[in-house]
Protein backbone atom coordinates (compact mmCIF):
# COMPACT_ATOMS: atom_id res chain seq x y z
CA UNK A 1 0.00 0.00 0.00
CA UNK A 2 2.45 2.65 1.04
CA UNK A 3 4.34 1.84 -1.93
CA UNK A 4 1.62 3.11 -4.16
CA UNK A 5 2.41 6.94 -4.19
CA UNK A 6 6.01 6.41 -4.31
CA UNK A 7 5.75 4.05 -7.63
CA UNK A 8 3.20 6.51 -9.25
CA UNK A 9 5.14 9.55 -8.56
CA UNK A 10 8.59 8.33 -9.94
CA UNK A 11 6.58 6.72 -12.99
CA UNK A 12 5.18 10.32 -13.55
CA UNK A 13 8.99 11.87 -13.07
CA UNK A 14 9.64 9.56 -15.67
CA UNK A 15 7.28 9.91 -18.54
CA UNK A 16 7.39 13.47 -17.60
CA UNK A 17 10.76 14.06 -18.29
CA UNK A 18 11.46 12.14 -21.21
CA UNK A 19 8.90 14.14 -22.87
CA UNK A 20 9.82 17.57 -21.68
CA UNK A 21 13.36 18.25 -23.37
CA UNK A 22 14.39 20.32 -20.55
CA UNK A 23 17.89 20.93 -19.72
CA UNK A 24 17.59 21.45 -16.38
CA UNK A 25 15.10 18.19 -15.97
CA UNK A 26 16.92 15.23 -18.14
CA UNK A 27 15.03 12.22 -18.61
CA UNK A 28 14.95 9.79 -15.54
CA UNK A 29 16.05 6.78 -17.77
CA UNK A 30 19.68 9.39 -18.61
CA UNK A 31 19.77 9.91 -14.17
CA UNK A 32 19.30 6.36 -13.32
CA UNK A 33 21.86 5.22 -15.57
CA UNK A 34 24.19 7.96 -14.76
CA UNK A 35 23.66 7.24 -11.45
CA UNK A 36 24.84 3.13 -12.23
CA UNK A 37 28.11 4.89 -13.74
CA UNK A 38 28.76 7.04 -11.33
CA UNK A 39 27.90 5.31 -8.15
CA UNK A 40 28.32 1.60 -8.74
CA UNK A 41 30.75 2.07 -8.18
CA UNK A 42 33.34 4.30 -9.82
CA UNK A 43 32.83 7.04 -7.54
CA UNK A 44 31.54 5.28 -4.39
CA UNK A 45 34.75 5.29 -3.07
CA UNK A 46 36.24 8.58 -4.15
CA UNK A 47 33.28 10.15 -2.62
CA UNK A 48 30.56 8.84 -1.35
CA UNK A 49 32.79 7.09 1.43
CA UNK A 50 34.75 9.97 2.97
CA UNK A 51 31.10 12.09 3.19
CA UNK A 52 30.14 8.80 5.22
CA UNK A 53 33.08 8.85 7.25
CA UNK A 54 32.65 12.28 7.97
CA UNK A 55 29.21 11.60 8.70
CA UNK A 56 30.42 8.94 11.24
CA UNK A 57 32.47 10.76 12.99
CA UNK A 58 30.66 14.22 13.46
CA UNK A 59 27.63 12.44 14.87
CA UNK A 60 29.77 9.71 16.79
CA UNK A 61 31.30 12.67 18.66
CA UNK A 62 28.47 14.37 19.04
CA UNK A 63 26.27 11.50 20.02
CA UNK A 64 29.54 11.26 22.97
CA UNK A 65 29.72 14.89 23.86
CA UNK A 66 25.78 15.28 23.75
CA UNK A 67 24.98 12.24 25.99
CA UNK A 68 27.96 12.70 28.21
CA UNK A 69 27.37 16.38 28.84
CA UNK A 70 23.75 15.82 29.06
CA UNK A 71 23.93 13.98 31.51
CA UNK A 72 26.41 15.71 33.82
CA UNK A 73 24.16 18.98 33.43
CA UNK A 74 20.73 17.07 33.96
CA UNK A 75 22.38 15.48 36.88
CA UNK A 76 22.91 18.51 38.99
CA UNK A 77 20.69 21.67 39.17
CA UNK A 78 23.94 23.99 39.83
CA UNK A 79 25.66 22.90 36.75
CA UNK A 80 22.32 23.40 34.57
CA UNK A 81 22.14 26.52 35.90
CA UNK A 82 25.59 27.80 35.39
CA UNK A 83 25.68 26.19 31.58
CA UNK A 84 21.88 27.81 30.60
CA UNK A 85 22.80 30.86 29.51
CA UNK A 86 26.01 29.26 27.35
CA UNK A 87 24.11 26.75 26.14
CA UNK A 88 21.03 28.09 24.87
CA UNK A 89 23.60 31.19 22.81
CA UNK A 90 25.60 28.31 21.44
CA UNK A 91 22.23 26.15 19.97
CA UNK A 92 20.70 29.49 19.00
CA UNK A 93 24.37 29.86 16.65
CA UNK A 94 23.28 27.84 12.84
CA UNK A 95 25.67 25.79 12.51
CA UNK A 96 26.80 26.36 8.85
CA UNK A 97 27.76 29.86 10.67
CA UNK A 98 30.75 28.59 12.10
CA UNK A 99 32.50 27.08 8.88
CA UNK A 100 34.13 30.45 8.14
CA UNK A 101 35.84 30.13 11.60
CA UNK A 102 36.19 26.25 11.05
CA UNK A 103 37.91 26.70 8.08
CA UNK A 104 40.30 29.09 9.98
CA UNK A 105 40.96 26.95 12.56
CA UNK A 106 41.40 23.74 10.61
CA UNK A 107 41.58 24.39 7.46
CA UNK A 108 39.64 23.06 4.45
CA UNK A 109 40.38 19.57 5.27
CA UNK A 110 38.07 16.64 6.53
CA UNK A 111 38.81 17.79 10.31
CA UNK A 112 37.03 21.11 9.62
CA UNK A 113 33.73 19.21 7.94
CA UNK A 114 33.60 16.79 11.06
CA UNK A 115 33.96 19.94 13.55
CA UNK A 116 31.21 21.42 11.61
CA UNK A 117 29.05 18.63 11.74
CA UNK A 118 29.63 17.66 15.43
CA UNK A 119 28.93 21.65 16.46
CA UNK A 120 25.79 21.22 14.63
CA UNK A 121 24.55 17.77 15.84
CA UNK A 122 25.41 18.02 19.29
CA UNK A 123 22.91 20.58 20.50
CA UNK A 124 19.51 18.90 20.21
CA UNK A 125 21.43 15.50 21.62
CA UNK A 126 22.57 17.83 24.89
CA UNK A 127 19.21 19.32 25.32
CA UNK A 128 16.97 16.16 24.91
CA UNK A 129 18.90 14.18 27.31
CA UNK A 130 18.99 16.92 29.93
CA UNK A 131 15.43 17.00 29.38
CA UNK A 132 15.12 13.06 30.01
CA UNK A 133 17.27 13.42 32.73
CA UNK A 134 15.41 16.10 34.72
CA UNK A 135 12.09 14.33 33.86
CA UNK A 136 13.01 11.39 35.55
CA UNK A 137 10.25 9.86 37.45
CA UNK A 138 10.65 10.45 41.55
CA UNK A 139 9.53 7.27 42.51
CA UNK A 140 12.53 5.77 40.62
CA UNK A 141 15.07 7.81 42.02
CA UNK A 142 13.72 6.77 45.36
CA UNK A 143 13.59 3.73 44.90
CA UNK A 144 17.27 3.82 43.57
CA UNK A 145 18.09 5.62 46.81
CA UNK A 146 16.62 2.75 49.11
CA UNK A 147 18.10 0.09 47.44
CA UNK A 148 21.55 1.99 47.42
CA UNK A 149 21.69 2.64 44.13
CA UNK A 150 24.44 5.55 42.82
CA UNK A 151 27.05 6.29 40.91
CA UNK A 152 27.72 4.87 37.58
CA UNK A 153 25.43 1.35 38.61
CA UNK A 154 22.73 4.27 38.74
CA UNK A 155 23.88 6.38 35.83
CA UNK A 156 24.06 3.03 33.76
CA UNK A 157 21.19 1.28 35.12
CA UNK A 158 18.45 3.97 35.47
CA UNK A 159 19.56 7.46 34.26
CA UNK A 160 20.24 6.27 30.93
CA UNK A 161 17.99 3.87 30.68
CA UNK A 162 14.93 6.28 32.42
CA UNK A 163 16.17 9.20 29.79
CA UNK A 164 16.63 7.05 26.64
CA UNK A 165 13.29 7.85 25.18
CA UNK A 166 14.16 11.44 24.77
CA UNK A 167 17.86 11.15 24.35
CA UNK A 168 16.71 9.01 21.09
CA UNK A 169 14.17 12.05 19.76
CA UNK A 170 17.26 14.17 19.71
CA UNK A 171 19.79 11.41 18.07
CA UNK A 172 16.80 11.10 15.71
CA UNK A 173 16.83 15.11 15.12
CA UNK A 174 20.40 15.52 15.21
CA UNK A 175 21.11 12.65 12.35
CA UNK A 176 18.31 14.27 9.80
CA UNK A 177 20.66 17.39 10.88
CA UNK A 178 24.02 15.40 10.09
CA UNK A 179 23.14 14.70 6.80
CA UNK A 180 22.64 18.41 5.69
CA UNK A 181 25.95 20.09 7.28
CA UNK A 182 27.73 17.17 5.64
CA UNK A 183 26.37 18.38 2.12
CA UNK A 184 26.79 22.01 3.42
CA UNK A 185 30.04 21.28 4.72
CA UNK A 186 31.34 20.06 1.51
CA UNK A 187 30.48 22.99 -0.62
CA UNK A 188 32.67 24.89 0.65
CA UNK A 189 36.38 24.64 -0.43
CA UNK A 190 36.33 20.83 -0.58
CA UNK A 191 38.01 18.14 -3.35
CA UNK A 192 35.78 15.62 -2.88
CA UNK A 193 32.38 14.12 -1.25
CA UNK A 194 28.80 14.16 -2.14
CA UNK A 195 28.22 17.58 -1.69
CA UNK A 196 31.51 18.50 -3.77
CA UNK A 197 29.93 16.02 -6.37
CA UNK A 198 27.14 17.95 -6.61
CA UNK A 199 28.25 21.32 -6.66
CA UNK A 200 31.10 20.43 -8.62
CA UNK A 201 28.33 18.49 -11.54
CA UNK A 202 26.46 21.50 -11.76
CA UNK A 203 29.32 24.20 -12.02
CA UNK A 204 30.22 21.74 -15.36
CA UNK A 205 26.90 21.52 -16.58
CA UNK A 206 26.79 17.48 -16.03
CA UNK A 207 23.20 18.01 -14.74
CA UNK A 208 22.23 14.18 -15.27
CA UNK A 209 25.27 13.94 -13.21
CA UNK A 210 24.20 16.57 -10.50
CA UNK A 211 20.92 14.47 -10.19
CA UNK A 212 22.34 11.74 -9.65
CA UNK A 213 24.17 13.18 -6.44
CA UNK A 214 20.84 14.14 -5.12
CA UNK A 215 19.18 10.60 -5.70
CA UNK A 216 21.84 9.63 -3.61
CA UNK A 217 21.91 11.84 -0.74
CA UNK A 218 17.59 11.04 -0.49
CA UNK A 219 18.69 7.10 -0.78
CA UNK A 220 21.24 7.38 1.95
CA UNK A 221 19.31 9.95 4.42
CA UNK A 222 16.29 6.65 3.84
CA UNK A 223 18.51 4.07 4.56
CA UNK A 224 20.43 5.52 7.89
CA UNK A 225 17.26 6.83 8.93
CA UNK A 226 15.84 3.29 8.81
CA UNK A 227 18.31 1.71 10.17
CA UNK A 228 18.33 4.44 13.28
CA UNK A 229 14.79 3.14 13.31
CA UNK A 230 15.29 -0.41 14.05
CA UNK A 231 17.82 0.25 16.41
CA UNK A 232 15.62 2.30 18.39
CA UNK A 233 12.26 -0.14 17.68
CA UNK A 234 15.06 -2.76 19.45
CA UNK A 235 16.54 -0.72 22.31
CA UNK A 236 13.40 0.68 23.50
CA UNK A 237 10.90 -1.90 22.97
CA UNK A 238 10.18 -1.65 26.95
CA UNK A 239 9.23 1.70 26.34
CA UNK A 240 6.60 1.19 23.55
CA UNK A 241 5.13 -1.81 25.35
CA UNK A 242 4.84 -0.11 28.77
CA UNK A 243 3.54 2.70 26.99
CA UNK A 244 0.52 0.88 24.62
CA UNK A 245 -0.19 -1.74 28.35
CA UNK A 246 -0.72 1.57 29.97
CA UNK A 247 -3.36 2.46 27.36
CA UNK A 248 -4.86 -0.64 26.97
CA UNK A 249 -5.28 -1.91 30.66
CA UNK A 250 -9.07 -0.80 30.77
CA UNK A 251 -10.04 -3.25 27.64
CA UNK A 252 -7.61 -5.74 28.76
CA UNK A 253 -9.94 -6.70 31.83
CA UNK A 254 -12.29 -9.10 30.67
CA UNK A 255 -16.02 -8.72 30.65
CA UNK B 1 14.43 -2.10 66.97
CA UNK B 2 13.28 0.95 65.43
CA UNK B 3 12.67 3.87 67.23
CA UNK B 4 10.99 7.12 65.86
CA UNK B 5 11.74 10.08 68.61
CA UNK B 6 10.31 13.36 68.62
CA UNK B 7 10.40 13.37 64.79
CA UNK B 8 8.81 16.64 63.18
CA UNK B 9 8.85 17.91 59.93
CA UNK B 10 7.87 21.41 58.26
CA UNK B 11 7.79 23.12 54.78
CA UNK B 12 8.20 26.41 55.74
CA UNK B 13 5.64 27.30 57.47
CA UNK B 14 3.72 24.58 57.67
CA UNK B 15 4.35 21.86 59.97
CA UNK B 16 3.60 18.01 58.04
CA UNK B 17 4.47 15.70 60.99
CA UNK B 18 4.46 18.01 64.77
CA UNK B 19 5.81 15.48 67.32
CA UNK B 20 5.98 11.87 66.95
CA UNK B 21 7.26 9.19 68.84
CA UNK B 22 7.08 5.25 68.91
CA UNK B 23 8.85 2.07 68.68
CA UNK B 24 8.54 -0.91 66.81
CA UNK B 25 9.81 -4.64 68.07
CA UNK B 26 11.56 -7.01 66.28
CA UNK B 27 9.33 -9.48 64.06
CA UNK B 28 6.59 -7.02 65.33
CA UNK B 29 3.81 -6.07 62.44
CA UNK B 30 2.64 -2.37 63.02
CA UNK B 31 0.20 -0.50 61.10
CA UNK B 32 -0.07 3.17 60.99
CA UNK B 33 -3.46 4.39 59.77
CA UNK B 34 -4.61 8.31 59.60
CA UNK B 35 -6.93 10.59 57.54
CA UNK B 36 -5.71 10.61 54.51
CA UNK B 37 -3.55 13.91 54.07
CA UNK B 38 -2.23 13.95 57.62
CA UNK B 39 1.55 13.29 56.30
CA UNK B 40 1.89 9.14 56.23
CA UNK B 41 4.10 9.46 53.22
CA UNK B 42 6.54 12.08 54.39
CA UNK B 43 6.45 10.25 57.97
CA UNK B 44 7.72 7.02 55.96
CA UNK B 45 10.38 9.32 53.88
CA UNK B 46 11.75 10.38 57.23
CA UNK B 47 11.74 7.27 58.81
CA UNK B 48 13.68 5.65 55.34
CA UNK B 49 16.29 8.15 54.92
CA UNK B 50 14.79 9.80 51.96
CA UNK B 51 14.36 13.10 54.07
CA UNK B 52 15.45 14.56 56.60
CA UNK B 53 13.54 15.62 59.44
CA UNK B 54 13.57 18.68 60.84
CA UNK B 55 13.75 17.58 64.75
CA UNK B 56 13.95 14.26 66.27
CA UNK B 57 15.68 11.22 65.41
CA UNK B 58 14.80 8.02 63.67
CA UNK B 59 17.09 5.24 65.39
CA UNK B 60 17.25 1.92 63.75
CA UNK B 61 19.66 -0.79 66.02
CA UNK B 62 21.04 2.07 68.04
CA UNK B 63 22.20 4.35 65.13
CA UNK B 64 20.59 7.21 63.74
CA UNK B 65 19.43 6.80 60.37
CA UNK B 66 20.85 9.93 58.36
CA UNK B 67 20.16 8.16 54.81
CA UNK B 68 18.75 4.76 53.27
CA UNK B 69 19.87 1.89 55.69
CA UNK B 70 20.80 -1.38 54.02
CA UNK B 71 18.31 -3.82 56.18
CA UNK B 72 15.64 -1.64 55.47
CA UNK B 73 13.60 -1.92 52.18
CA UNK B 74 10.54 0.16 50.87
CA UNK B 75 7.73 -0.38 49.01
CA UNK B 76 5.93 2.32 47.08
CA UNK B 77 2.40 2.50 46.66
CA UNK B 78 3.00 3.18 43.04
CA UNK B 79 4.27 -0.06 41.58
CA UNK B 80 3.54 0.67 38.47
CA UNK B 81 6.85 3.91 38.52
CA UNK B 82 9.07 1.72 40.81
CA UNK B 83 10.15 -1.34 39.01
CA UNK B 84 12.37 -0.81 36.36
CA UNK B 85 10.26 -1.29 32.94
CA UNK B 86 13.79 -2.06 30.56
CA UNK B 87 14.59 -4.97 33.14
CA UNK B 88 12.96 -8.18 33.72
CA UNK B 89 11.51 -9.23 37.00
CA UNK B 90 14.56 -11.39 38.16
CA UNK B 91 17.04 -8.14 37.35
CA UNK B 92 14.09 -5.98 38.78
CA UNK B 93 14.63 -8.16 42.07
CA UNK B 94 18.63 -8.95 41.53
CA UNK B 95 19.34 -5.14 40.33
CA UNK B 96 19.66 -3.67 44.36
CA UNK B 97 22.03 -6.78 45.47
CA UNK B 98 24.33 -5.72 43.91
CA UNK B 99 24.90 -3.32 47.14
CA UNK B 100 24.97 -5.95 49.24
CA UNK B 101 28.07 -7.58 47.61
CA UNK B 102 26.68 -11.32 47.07
CA UNK B 103 28.54 -13.34 44.66
CA UNK B 104 25.65 -14.24 41.81
CA UNK B 105 24.84 -17.62 42.97
CA UNK B 106 23.70 -16.65 45.83
CA UNK B 107 22.06 -13.17 44.24
CA UNK B 108 20.09 -16.16 41.85
CA UNK B 109 19.24 -17.92 44.93
CA UNK B 110 17.81 -15.28 46.42
CA UNK B 111 16.09 -13.78 43.47
CA UNK B 112 14.34 -17.27 42.77
CA UNK B 113 13.37 -17.64 46.66
CA UNK B 114 11.71 -14.52 46.79
CA UNK B 115 9.57 -15.08 43.98
CA UNK B 116 8.64 -18.30 44.92
CA UNK B 117 7.12 -16.93 48.29
CA UNK B 118 5.45 -14.30 45.85
CA UNK B 119 4.23 -16.78 44.00
CA UNK B 120 5.91 -15.62 40.52
CA UNK B 121 8.26 -18.41 39.51
CA UNK B 122 6.94 -18.40 35.93
CA UNK B 123 7.77 -14.62 35.92
CA UNK B 124 11.46 -14.37 35.91
CA UNK B 125 11.74 -13.83 32.37
CA UNK B 126 8.59 -11.71 32.16
CA UNK B 127 8.94 -7.84 31.97
CA UNK B 128 6.71 -5.79 34.46
CA UNK B 129 3.98 -4.42 31.82
CA UNK B 130 3.81 -7.67 30.47
CA UNK B 131 2.13 -8.22 33.96
CA UNK B 132 -0.94 -7.38 36.32
CA UNK B 133 -1.47 -4.31 38.90
CA UNK B 134 -1.28 -6.68 41.46
CA UNK B 135 1.60 -9.08 39.95
CA UNK B 136 3.25 -5.95 39.32
CA UNK B 137 2.99 -5.00 43.21
CA UNK B 138 4.18 -8.86 43.70
CA UNK B 139 7.77 -8.31 42.27
CA UNK B 140 7.93 -4.97 44.21
CA UNK B 141 7.53 -7.05 47.33
CA UNK B 142 9.79 -9.95 46.19
CA UNK B 143 12.73 -6.97 45.36
CA UNK B 144 12.33 -5.97 49.18
CA UNK B 145 12.46 -9.52 50.53
CA UNK B 146 15.25 -10.41 48.57
CA UNK B 147 17.14 -7.69 49.90
CA UNK B 148 16.52 -9.41 53.47
CA UNK B 149 15.96 -5.95 55.30
CA UNK B 150 15.12 -6.27 58.79
CA UNK B 151 12.36 -4.17 58.59
CA UNK B 152 10.33 -3.81 55.35
CA UNK B 153 8.40 0.07 55.06
CA UNK B 154 5.18 -0.17 53.19
CA UNK B 155 3.62 3.07 52.14
CA UNK B 156 0.02 2.24 51.17
CA UNK B 157 1.43 -0.70 48.97
CA UNK B 158 -2.21 -2.06 48.38
CA UNK B 159 -4.39 1.01 47.98
CA UNK B 160 -4.22 0.54 43.84
CA UNK B 161 -5.40 -2.59 43.03
CA UNK B 162 -8.75 -3.95 42.74
CA UNK B 163 -10.65 -5.80 46.09
CA UNK B 164 -9.93 -9.04 45.75
CA UNK B 165 -6.58 -8.61 44.67
CA UNK B 166 -5.98 -6.51 47.46
CA UNK B 167 -7.50 -9.27 49.89
CA UNK B 168 -5.21 -12.20 47.76
CA UNK B 169 -2.30 -9.47 48.73
CA UNK B 170 -2.55 -9.05 52.16
CA UNK B 171 -3.05 -12.68 52.95
CA UNK B 172 0.42 -13.04 50.58
CA UNK B 173 1.87 -10.29 52.50
CA UNK B 174 0.71 -12.14 56.34
CA UNK B 175 2.33 -15.78 54.93
CA UNK B 176 5.74 -14.18 54.23
CA UNK B 177 6.10 -11.83 56.92
CA UNK B 178 6.06 -14.90 58.59
CA UNK B 179 8.17 -17.00 56.60
CA UNK B 180 10.99 -14.29 56.39
CA UNK B 181 10.88 -13.27 59.71
CA UNK B 182 11.07 -10.00 58.83
CA UNK B 183 9.51 -6.76 60.78
CA UNK B 184 6.71 -4.85 58.74
CA UNK B 185 5.91 -1.15 59.33
CA UNK B 186 3.05 -1.10 57.22
CA UNK B 187 0.96 2.71 56.31
CA UNK B 188 -2.50 3.13 55.11
CA UNK B 189 -5.48 4.63 55.41
CA UNK B 190 -8.00 1.39 55.45
CA UNK B 191 -8.81 0.87 58.80
CA UNK B 192 -9.62 -3.33 58.03
CA UNK B 193 -6.70 -3.79 56.40
CA UNK B 194 -5.10 -1.89 59.38
CA UNK B 195 -6.47 -4.39 62.21
CA UNK B 196 -6.43 -7.33 59.51
CA UNK B 197 -3.09 -7.61 59.27
CA UNK B 198 -1.30 -6.06 62.56
CA UNK B 199 -0.07 -6.64 66.12
CA UNK B 200 -0.68 -3.18 67.24
CA UNK B 201 -2.19 -0.19 64.68
CA UNK B 202 -0.77 3.00 65.87
CA UNK B 203 -3.55 5.80 64.69
CA UNK B 204 -2.50 9.42 63.92
CA UNK B 205 -4.05 12.69 64.31
CA UNK B 206 -4.31 14.80 61.68
CA UNK B 207 -2.17 17.77 60.82
CA UNK B 208 0.29 18.63 62.37
CA UNK B 209 0.85 15.10 62.80
CA UNK B 210 0.74 13.01 65.95
CA UNK B 211 0.37 9.59 67.16
CA UNK B 212 -2.82 9.58 69.16
CA UNK B 213 -3.28 5.95 70.09
CA UNK B 214 -1.40 2.69 70.16
CA UNK B 215 -3.80 -0.32 69.92
CA UNK B 216 -2.83 -3.68 70.38
CA UNK B 217 -4.90 -5.84 68.13
CA UNK B 218 -5.18 -9.29 70.26
CA UNK B 219 -6.60 -11.41 67.49
CA UNK B 220 -5.20 -15.08 67.23
CA UNK B 221 -3.01 -15.98 63.67
CA UNK B 222 -3.44 -17.32 61.25
CA UNK B 223 -6.20 -14.52 60.22
CA UNK B 224 -9.13 -15.23 57.42
CA UNK B 225 -10.41 -12.41 55.27
CA UNK B 226 -14.05 -13.91 56.08
CA UNK B 227 -13.91 -15.30 59.76
CA UNK B 228 -11.16 -12.69 61.80
CA UNK B 229 -13.33 -9.79 59.89
CA UNK B 230 -16.55 -11.36 61.24
CA UNK B 231 -15.27 -12.12 64.80
CA UNK B 232 -17.30 -9.83 67.59
CA UNK B 233 -13.53 -8.03 68.19
CA UNK B 234 -12.69 -7.18 64.98
CA UNK B 235 -16.05 -4.72 65.18
CA UNK B 236 -14.99 -3.31 68.41
CA UNK B 237 -11.51 -2.56 66.92
CA UNK B 238 -13.02 -0.76 64.10
CA UNK B 239 -15.25 0.73 65.78
CA UNK B 240 -12.90 2.22 68.19
CA UNK B 241 -10.64 3.24 65.41
CA UNK B 242 -13.58 5.19 63.57
CA UNK B 243 -13.99 6.97 66.35
CA UNK B 244 -10.64 8.10 67.00
CA UNK B 245 -10.57 9.02 63.34
CA UNK B 246 -14.41 10.46 62.97
CA UNK B 247 -13.59 13.24 65.97
CA UNK B 248 -10.76 14.43 65.12
CA UNK B 249 -12.15 15.28 61.28
CA UNK B 250 -15.00 16.76 63.38
CA UNK B 251 -13.29 18.79 65.59
CA UNK B 252 -12.35 22.24 63.73
CA UNK B 253 -12.09 20.41 60.69
CA UNK B 254 -10.37 22.67 59.30
CA UNK B 255 -7.24 21.62 57.70
CA UNK B 256 -4.57 23.33 55.60
CA UNK B 257 -5.23 21.71 52.35
CA UNK B 258 -2.96 21.63 49.82
CA UNK B 259 0.06 23.45 51.67
CA UNK B 260 2.73 20.83 51.58
CA UNK B 261 3.18 17.79 49.65
CA UNK B 262 1.76 14.81 50.92
CA UNK B 263 3.47 11.84 48.61
CA UNK B 264 4.19 12.17 45.56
Amino acid sequence: MQAVLPVAALAAWGLWSARADNFFFPPLGDILATFKETWVFSRFGSDALPSLERVAAGYGSAVLLGVGGGLLIGSSPVVRRLTDPIVEFLRAVPPPALIPFAIALLGIGGSMRVFVIATGCVWPILLNTVDGVRGLDPTLVETARVYGIRGWDRLRAVTLPAASPRIFAGLRLALSLALILMVISEMEGSTNGIGFFILQSQRSFAIPEMWSGILLLGLLGFLVNAAFVVCERRLLRWHRSAFQSVLEAPEAAPA
Amino acid sequence: MLEVRGVRKAYGETVAIADLSFRVEAAEFVCIVGPSGCGKTTLMKCISGLLATSAGEVILHGERITAPPPQMALVFQEYGRSLFPWMSVRQNVIFPLRRKGLPAPEQRRLSEESLEAVGLTGFADHYPWQLSGGMQQRVAIARALAYQPEILLMDEPFASVDAQTRADLEDLLLRVWQEFKVTVLFVTHDIDESIYLADRVLVLAPRPTRVQESISVAIARPRDQVETKGLPQFGELRARIYNLIRRQDGDGGARPKGSAPDGF
